[in-house]
């Protein structure tokens, strides 16, 4: 990303036909700490890592259960994250209130995109810095969709945002053709491992990561850091006896990956050509 | 303009002009059940203008959607200004062009909202509805009222339908009825009415709801019998009968 002339307003095109504005609201979702949703058929799980200013401060909330049966995970400028968040639940509960059923989130997703797209049409407002991962239940299945800074959303069948998120998209990418007919309980351990990507070599602990759940019968929740320890435990110990057999395997993994990487994201920084926006 | 109070209160006689105050042509009871499939709906198509019959080919239940049906008695013209605000309703539903879609339980809790906050106004909409439906495989039935009142049940009816149908109902009506029992029980009920309601006409429609669709029959009559003996000279045995 380079400093230009075009890069003041938002209402400024660039003559490559890009808005720089917007593109440098989305270098902030990948400024943020990460942030992952996987779903299957009947339940989406969300997780992400818990940044803390320093170790005698609290961690940020990035998961916000928006209604019972929607809760969103958020990576870049949390401030614009918990605006969001707010009119999330508002639309959600005017809906209820009008007819007695749960908001389609495909709907809430769009009226969100649309939010977000006045914020890139108007000079005297800055586009919201903040990626959200949408995750919810409706009539027609589990979902699972990404909103961008830029007002565009996608549906995914699994994704991950913020910092060093492509070691968890590159795990994710290697399974999520199997997602659809997971377990409840396996999805919310690959959710953990795609964490677990993202730490590259830290210690994995429920104390730096919160996962969350919504699925048929189960209202969005998030799950309590013992529940989650439990499970980190489980495959940590797993791990400790595979460890040498893994080890050249995710050397090569990320090589590969990072090739796909590049092909695959939205272009920002290591593509010139393509503005991130256009896919 | 001597009025003290500001034109857009409510209450100031100007504004009168502006709210229901009373109903001026209006339809007589609706009655509805749910059967095996979905739901029967009857209503006769009477319009009274106070006492007179006068206007005796008026429909008064229309298919909202794909997924409901509404059956109104009260004043028609407000009817008909429901039916332009569902139309709307329906309109922004569809272009959302995402597969999801309205049904009969979100219809009905639209209405209530849309009666009860017109009756908060002092100006209602002078009408009593039944809204029902069948969406993924679940049947609906509900009624709201001019002043908000709502409820769903087995069979329900507005106006005089409420005293003379319910009680049938109440004793008749099973789960899982046929279509040809459910007609005929509907049948039963309407002519009790015809019978009974001075605001009823001969002239009715019954309509059904399942999951393929909304069928609205043609208007027909029902057969009555007005020999019975003790209809004949009824005031002989009476003392002081004038």
């Amino acid at each position: 990303m380079f400093r230009n002339q075009y890069d003041t307003d938002v209402t400024t095109w660039s003559p490559a036909g890009r808005l720089f504005q917007v593109e440098y609201a989305m270098e902030a979702v990948k400024q943020g700490s990460a942030a992952i949703g996987l779903r299957s058929k009947t339940h989406v799980v969300l997780g992400c890592v818990n940044k803390a200013n320093s170790e005698l401060s609290s961690h940020q909330k990035k998961i916000f259960k928006v209604d019972d049966h929607i809760g969103v995970a958020i990576a870049g400028l949390t401030a614009d994250g918990r605006v969001l968040s707010r009119y999330m639940r508002n639309e959600c509960i005017n809906y209820s209130f009008t007819y007695e059923s749960p908001l389609p989130v495909g709907r809430l997703v769009v009226q969100l995109a649309d939010k977000a797209q006045v914020c890139t049409q108007r000079s005297w407002k800055r586009p919201y810095g903040v990626g959200l991962l949408v995750a919810g239940l409706d009539e027609s299945g589990a979902h699972l969709y990404y909103n961008c800074p830029s007002g565009n959303y996608f549906e995914y069948q699994a994704f991950a945002i913020g910092s060093r998120s492509q070691a968890a998209k590159t795990y994710l990418e290697r399974r999520f053709e199997n997602f659809t007919d997971s377990s409840r309980d396996d999805l919310v351990k690959d959710a953990i491992m795609a964490i677990r990507e993202t730490l590259q070599g830290e210690t994995l602990k429920s104390s730096i990561c919160t996962i969350a759940v919504v699925g048929a019968g189960e209202p969005f929740h998030v799950l309590d850091q013992g529940t989650v320890q439990q499970i980190i435990d489980t495959f940590e110990t797993a791990a400790e006896q595979e460890d040498p057999a893994t080890e050249p395997d995710a050397a090569t993994g990320q090589e590969a990956a990072a090739e796909q990487g590049t092909a695959a994201d939205h272009g920002g920084s290591t593509d010139e050509g393509a503005a991130p926006m256009d896919i | 303009m001597a009025s003290k109070q500001p034109e857009n209160s409510l209450l100031s006689p100007e504004s009168d002009s502006q709210r229901t105050l009373y109903p001026y042509v209006t339809g007589t009871s609706v009655v509805a059940l749910k059967y095996k499939d979905g739901i029967l709906m009857a209503a006769d198509m009477g319009g009274s203008y106070g006492s007179t019959l006068r206007y005796k080919s008026v429909e008064r239940m229309k298919p909202i959607g794909k997924h409901s049906l509404l059956g109104a008695s009260g004043e028609i013209s407000d009817f008909q200004e429901i039916l332009r605000y569902l139309d709307e309703l329906i309109l922004y539903d569809n272009m959302w062009d995402d597969g999801n879609s309205l049904g009969p339980k979100e219809v009905h809790n639209y209405l209530t909202r849309v009666m009860y906050n017109r009756r908060n106004k002092f100006n209602p909409l002078w009408n009593s509805l039944v809204l029902g439906g069948v969406k993924n495989g679940q049947k609906y039935l509900g009624t709201v009222s001019m002043i908000g009142v709502n409820f769903e049940d087995n069979h329900v009816a507005t106006g005089f339908g409420n005293h003379l149908a319910r009680p049938i109902l109440r004793q008749e009506w099973h789960e899982n009825l046929s279509f040809e029992d459910g007609v005929r029980l509907l049948e039963k009920c309407m002519r009790v009415l015809l019978y009974r309601d001075r605001s009823a006409v001969n002239k009715l429609q019954i309509a059904k709801i399942t999951e393929d669709g909304v069928t609205i029959s043609q208007p027909y009559s029902l057969k009555t019998y007005w020999e019975f003996s003790a209809f004949e000279n009824p005031a002989q045995g009476a003392i002081g009968s004038w």
